[in-house]
């Protein structure tokens, strides 16, 4: 047995040092080149921050847990294609904190769901499912309609974005009590959810 | 694309993996004292006596760890693995979709061709392009017509004999192609609520159930002001508008006194949106046909 390898196995602090070394190589070669990677932290073509509206449909989206149904990311397949629309790519979601890919399709993916139904088709549907799809098994969220969205909270949700570098300008912020004015939660997801994937479908 | 920098990276340290690999399984094996026949040990003894064999890996064991070092090397030549070399075979996740496409429309084009050229009448009788177009429903129709085609509330009936838009494969065919804006303005200003109240019952009498008679006298008159333009001085409606006949009992919103209220009150504005851009002709042409089989259906009941 040679000296490097008893100071190795006799040494456990060392020889924990090492094991993360080797487990974090993978790690290393997959992920950190990413973080420089342009077509994957550069918005694709026509992606902007969320609007005041839709950025507070998606924090509701995020709060109710529609990811835990509803994946946002068509995979490149044609099976998917032909059901949902063009195929995800990396670029949409850099506005998306956090991502909502989801890993789970109990309903269908919503990546390319915008200006498919009428805001009327989503009212019903959000109010109770089976009022216009009999087989569903989603619940009906109708408290949405009953809650109104705050426009100071979302100027501040806005800050924090713009913190992390997306760019809103000053004006857009100042904008957004106006824009959210007498909307309910049930408006903001509906606009949320009509602004999906449009840049990618033409919608 | 990656950098010059991070393209090296994933290179370095992904061959680097590999040759550790392979060092680690060599240089393990090499640690076995042992000697022909005789079991070695790692040179650990504990408690006096008690020692650490180390029996080297069985040679098909070994093997397979060479076996996979040979394949990542192999499987890295061929495809896109190195940083920002494509690998010899040029394989990309983009091109394999595309070929994807490609070999499925050329699967369907053969099919799908003969149907662009055969009459809405011909489709329907064409079991192939029913099953078809039944699909297509189901994905592209069924979320707010039902599965059925009977529709939901605010959301038409397809299997009735009714038509909002007008009948025929033209008119459906258009609905499909350019999607459907129907557009009731909200009377609540000009009637008020006593005149929203007296116009209801006059609607409700025009369909034929029990009315107020003293109430919808006074609601004709405002119906042949305010009215009258779009669902006509008869109340048979105007396709060409979208303005649905009250005088049948087949309503797109419920028949009751509220909801027809509520109608006058605040206004309708149905939607069903385009699906020009996103289906083919063929597939727009197989649609219509089958919806209207689904009307044919209903009247041959």
């Amino acid at each position: 047995m040679s000296k490097a390898h008893k100071k190795l196995e006799k040494n456990i602090n060392l020889m924990a040092v090492w094991i993360v070394v080797v487990v974090s190589i993978a790690g290393l070669v997959e992920l950190l080149p990413l973080v420089a990677q342009e077509q994957i932290i550069e918005p694709s073509e026509g992606i902007e921050p969320y609007p005041p509206l839709q950025l507070a449909g998606r924090d509701v989206y995020v709060r109710e847990g529609c990811y835990v149904c509803h994946s946002q990311q068509v995979r490149p397949f044609r099976s998917e294609t032909e059901r949902y629309g063009p195929y995800s790519v990396a670029g949409e979601s850099v506005y998306d904190r956090p991502f909502q890919w989801g890993s789970k399709r109990t309903g269908p993916d919503l990546a390319r769901v915008g200006g498919r139904y009428s805001d009327d088709w989503h009212r019903i549907h959000l109010l109770n499912p089976r009022d216009v799809v009999p087989e569903s098994n989603m619940p009906g969220y109708p408290w949405l309609a009953e809650a109104t969205i705050d426009g100071a909270d979302i100027q501040n949700r806005m800050r924090a974005l713009m913190r992390l570098g997306d760019p809103y300008t000053e004006e857009q912020v100042e904008g957004a009590p106006d824009a959210v004015a007498g909307k309910t939660e049930m408006d903001a997801v509906i606009a949320y959810l009509q602004g999906m994937g449009i840049t990618r479908t033409g919608r | 694309m990656l950098n010059n920098f991070w393209s090296w990276f994933a290179i370095l340290l992904t061959i680097g993996s590999i040759l550790a690999c392979w060092w680690l399984l060599h240089w393990t094996k090499g640690i076995s004292n042992r000697e022909d026949d005789e079991v070695g040990d790692t040179g650990h003894v504990w408690d006096e006596d008690i020692r650490e064999l180390n029996n080297p890996l069985p040679r098909w064991w070994l093997h397979l760890f060479n076996i996979t070092i040979v394949f990542a090397l192999i499987y890295l030549v061929l495809f896109p693995g190195l940083g920002n070399l494509a690998g010899v075979l040029g394989w990309t996740q983009e091109k394999r979709y595309e070929d994807e496409i490609a070999a499925a429309e050329a699967a369907e084009a053969a099919i799908f061709s003969d149907y662009l050229a055969m009459a809405p009448e011909a489709l329907i009788n064409d079991d192939q392009a029913m099953a078809t177009g039944r699909r297509l429903f189901g994905q592209n129709c069924a979320m707010c017509h039902g599965s059925d085609g009977r529709g939901a509330y605010g959301f038409p009936n397809l299997t009735d004999d009714e038509w909002q838009w007008g009948a025929g494969h033209d008119n459906i065919l258009f609905a499909i192609n350019n999607g459907r804006q129907a557009a009731m303005p909200p009377w609540e200003a000009a009637l008020g609520d006593e005149g929203v109240m007296q116009v209801t019952e006059y609607v409700m009498k025009l369909s034929g159930h029990r009315a107020t008679e003293t109430l919808a006298r006074v609601g004709e008159e405002k119906y042949a002001m305010f009215c009258v333009a779009c669902h006509g001085a008869d109340g048979k409606g105007n396709p060409a508008l979208g303005a649905p006949d009250l005088t049948n009992d087949a309503w797109l919103y419920r028949g009751d006194r509220d909801t027809i209220a509520e109608a006058i009150r605040n206004g309708r504005n149905g939607n069903m949106p385009a699906f020009g851009e996103q289906l083919s002709e063929e597939r727009r042409r197989i649609l219509a046909a089958y919806v209207l089989s689904l009307s044919e259906g209903a009247q041959a009941d």
